[in-house]
């Protein structure tokens, strides 16, 4: 390793740190105000290249210069700035005040609806930009100690810079960034003072998208813009938000020079493990410094306010009672009445079923926001089918491997994990998450990569679909059960008693990081279990088990069967599955569906199908009661 | 008997001292007040003691027992109790199930996946809710509380664990006059009852000359003075600083009543 290649090295990662940050200061900054931490921020990056290959040849059709290379770039930031003014008029005004979960799925929402759109203007295939002109032939390159390197590169390199010097600018010299910098350290502050909030809040989402949207047409000369960018430029922005500090410009500075250097000299040694290194440097600084390298602990105000999940627990009723025993009912007669579809869905319905139980105790019961509830169902997925495929195990001790390797990753992620709350806790979960998603997709020899493991199925005895139903029903019974059992149980109330009030749970003597590491790690062994018996029904498994989106299926199944109720997450799945198995097959826009169901159930029907029931039976209840007591004060009249 | 001893603890926070070289001591059964100006340093001092701030410098002992910079778990473990100045209750909980979670992890079953917590200890809760005269309402969410009855609960809480020492930051904030005079003769008993050190901070100088056994005065993160409340009153540089007339008009009443009490109830006088 020479010195021009080190220095060449150095170079490169400073291009990819410049352009990191310019759309890390966007995602930071839109945080610092409205304290939203935006998936969509993945989305108008994206938008930002898809209209920058569109717009720059037109452009360079009237005049193939450097200076309309960069009018263009003004120009698309406008554009995707006006995108992020529509996004937080239609639907950040509309979430600023519920809880961060329901935020951070709504903005997951559009970039669901995002892609299914870019897709239908854009198309499947990738678009490369044209180069940038005066960057073209001969002039494309220079010489570096000997070695040639991108000119655009370079341009890069000062982009960022140039950007944070504007930013900067705008921050200390304009009244707008004073605000902005005020609501960043103090909204209600702020907001007490008379400050147009709503005139505030729309001016950052056009500076943060504008920033994205520039970040990704500085892109479109040397990335084709293409439909998976969104998510893998998010998870980069987050991780170096969190190592900055949300919120802080000049921490997502640094931090961007860091990640960008890690990845460029990392790549040397650990070339498959660059994303693993990134998210080990974040997980190191959060355990060192949990608000991040500039970040400062979100001010409490004192305010004591409702937790969104289980309130007031008891016993079940008659009425619930008799509910679940129909339920029970239904599902051990199903394979008698049901055909081989019916007892497939009911197999995959119960096995998620498991796994978003153990979310709900975990989010509902304990507080624990939990972005990446998908690695440890995928964990005990991989180690059920590896222990078939590659052990040459039988189906019962696989299905042992897959809780244990799956609570054995949960508790190791967990030591670090427990250590955060709220946002930074998400964000962490989502991080180790992905990288357990690179390594089953990176590590081929062992994993099948892309392809994943297929072959998986079940020992002879339970080969019949039905005793396989059987078995799953059975297990997915005592688990869920017995979590349920938990939630009531001491263990279970010192969880929820650490989620209502942190302080009191520690003034009264409860040991709340090893609760809730306890509780991580048997939420992630039951995922597990899930996994490996969703592996033994589908016969094959892959990465995407693993991947965001699942993890967000699993948060819409706690969400949709109602977050505040016990027997939501089970509801929840069974909706859920019934959801995409009917809307797939019928039409190609299953994620602008699924985006729009779950923006709704955000913004409409936040309690969710049994929190609705609920409702509208005490609302009846009620009726009733006033009915008759208006009644009996008639009567001796 | 000294039951807490806070040796010249110390808190800055980035080159601000909250708190300088702050000593003073509690015997059993003795209400001590921690009285100064807003930001004098009170809240700090009382998170140093029950160990939600580690000082920088400088020892507290509970019983003779170094208890400086340990979780508050484990000085809780040790015998201390305390109140928020803004409470802290469990919101998702009944009123008899807040104080049901203080006896399960006193009685260390914190790791049970057993029986289901609200059938544990709950005759147990209800005594402890009749103490502070929540019993009518054990039943209730706390969300449906009066604040002055949370902060009741919240004196339920500190009790459940048996403690030496009860820590109470500010403990009738919010409360109206005669909600405050009533929480405060309460924990006077108890303490007289229980032979349990009280320190607590208060900006209501009727509670505060009504009921401490000796004051301390802090200013800028210095204590200013230490005495009985007459000491206090009598004390010019408290007065400049701190009382000023209106105060020390509140003090002058507030020992007028306790003398009256004292007169028409022996039994309650001696500490």
């Amino acid at each position: 390793m020479d010195l021009s290649f080190i220095v060449v090295q150095f170079l490169t990662g400073l291009a990819s740190a410049s352009s990191l940050f310019i759309i890390a200061s966007g995602l930071t900054l839109v945080f610092g105000v409205t304290r939203i931490v935006n998936f969509a921020h993945g989305s108008f990056y994206m938008i930002g290249a898809y209209l920058a290959v569109t717009i720059l040849p037109r452009l360079y059709e009237t005049s193939n210069t450097f200076a309309m290379f960069l009018a263009g770039l003004v120009l698309v930031a406008v554009l995707v700035g006006l995108a992020g003014v529509l996004l937080e008029v239609v639907l950040l005004r509309r979430i600023y005040r519920a809880p961060e979960l329901f935020q951070l799925l709504a903005t997951f929402g559009v970039v669901l609806m995002v892609e299914d759109l870019t897709l239908q203007v854009w198309g499947p295939t990738e678009i490369l930009g044209p180069r940038a002109p005066g960057m073209t032939g001969a002039a494309a390159s220079v010489e570096i100690l000997g070695r040639r390197f991108p000119a655009y590169e370079l341009f890069l390199i000062a982009a960022g810079p140039v950007v944070a010097g504007l930013l900067w600018l705008a921050m200390h010299r304009t009244r707008f960034g004073v605000l902005v910098r005020a609501a960043t350290q103090d909204r209600e502050m702020v907001a007490a003072l008379g400050v147009n909030q709503s005139l505030l809040f729309t001016g950052t989402l056009f500076l943060g998208a504008g920033l994205a949207g520039l970040g990704g047409a500085l892109q479109s000369p040397r990335i084709a813009a293409n439909l998976g960018m969104d998510l893998s430029i998010l998870t980069e922005a987050f991780v170096v938000t969190v190592i900055g500090g949300m919120g802080s410009v000049p921490g997502a500075f640094v931090a961007a020079l860091l990640i960008g250097q890690l990845q460029a000299f990392g790549i040397l040694v650990f070339p498959k493990v660059t994303l693993v290194l990134t998210f080990l440097l974040m997980a190191l600084v959060l355990v060192v410094k949990p608000w991040g390298l500039f970040g400062r602990p979100e001010a409490q105000g004192g305010r004591v306010t409702t937790p969104e999940g289980f309130l007031h627990i008891g016993p079940l009723g008659p009425v619930g009672r008799g509910l679940v025993a129909a339920a029970g009912l239904g599902l051990v007669v199903l394979p008698l009445v049901g055909d081989a579809y019916l007892i497939q869905v009911g197999i995959e319905v119960l096995a998620y079923s498991i796994a978003a139980f153990a979310l709900a105790f975990l989010i509902a019961n304990g507080g624990i926001v939990s972005f990446g509830h998908a690695a440890y169902f995928g964990l005990g997925a991989y180690a059920a089918a590896l222990s078939v495929k590659s052990l040459g195990l039988a189906m019962e001790p696989a299905l042992l491997a897959a809780p244990l390797v799956a609570g054995a990753g949960a508790a190791l992620f967990g030591l670090f994990i427990v250590r955060l709350s709220g946002i930074y806790l998400a964000m962490l979960t989502l991080a180790f998450a992905q990288i357990t998603y690179a390594v089953a997709f990176q590590w081929v020899e062992v994993t099948g990569g892309d392809n994943g493991i297929v072959g998986v199925w079940p020992s002879r005895w339970a080969a019949s679909r039905t005793v396989y139903y059987y078995l799953v029903l059975a297990l997915a019974s005592l688990c869920i059960a017995g979590l349920w059992h938990t939630i009531h149980a001491p263990f279970g109330y010192t969880l929820r008693a650490a989620r209502d009030s942190i302080v009191r749970a520690d003034a009264i003597g409860i040991d709340v990081p090893r609760q809730r590491w306890l509780a991580f790690t048997l939420a992630g062994s039951l995922a597990g279990l899930a996994g490996g018996l969703f592996a033994f029904s589908k016969g094959s498994i892959d990465p995407s088990m693993m991947s965001i989106a699942t993890s967000v299926d699993f948060l819409v199944m706690v969400l949709m069967g109602g977050i505040q109720q016990l027997a939501g997450a089970p509801v929840g799945a069974l909706a859920f599955h019934k959801l995409k198995d009917t809307l797939m097959p019928m039409t190609e826009h299953w994620r602008l569906l699924l985006g729009l169901a779950i923006v709704a159930i955000v913004l409409v029907f936040p309690k969710g199908i049994v929190g609705t029931i609920v409702d509208l039976a005490a609302r009846r209840r009620a009726r009733v009661t006033s009915a008759s007591a208006a009644g009996a004060d008639r009567r001796p009249a | 008997m000294t039951l807490l001893a806070v040796e010249a603890i110390s808190k800055s926070f980035g080159g601000v001292a909250a708190a300088r070289d702050v000593s003073f001591t509690v015997a059993a059964g003795e209400m001590v007040a921690i009285i100064g100006p807003n930001g004098a340093g009170k809240s700090t001092t009382f998170n140093m003691v029950g160990g939600q701030l580690r000082p920088d410098r400088g020892r507290v002992l509970l019983a003779g027992t170094d208890i400086t910079g340990l979780a508050p778990r484990r000085i809780w473990r040790l015998g201390v109790g305390r109140t928020f100045q803004i409470a802290q209750t469990f919101v998702s909980m009944s009123v008899a199930e807040n104080v049901q979670m203080a006896l399960i992890s006193h009685a260390g079953e914190t790791l049970s996946f057993g029986r289901a917590a609200r059938l544990r200890y709950r005759p147990e809760a209800d005594a402890l809710l009749a103490q502070v005269g929540l019993d009518a309402y054990s039943e209730r969410p706390v969300t449906a509380l009066a604040y002055g009855d949370v902060k009741r609960l919240e004196l339920a809480i500190a009790l459940a664990s048996e403690p030496k020492l009860l820590l109470m930051d500010e403990p009738t904030a919010g409360m109206a006059p005669k909600e405050r005079a009533d929480l405060m003769t309460l924990t006077t008993a108890l303490a007289r009852a229980r032979r349990l050190g009280v320190l607590f901070t208060e900006h209501d100088m009727d509670t505060v000359f009504g009921h401490a056994d000796r004051i301390l005065v802090l200013v800028r993160g210095e204590i200013i003075a230490t005495g009985k409340g007459e000491e206090i009153r009598a004390n010019p540089r408290v007065r400049e600083v701190y009382l000023g007339d209106a105060g020390n008009l509140a003090a002058l009443r507030a020992a007028r009543q306790r003398a009256a009490a004292i007169a028409t109830s022996p039994a309650r006088a001696a500490p």
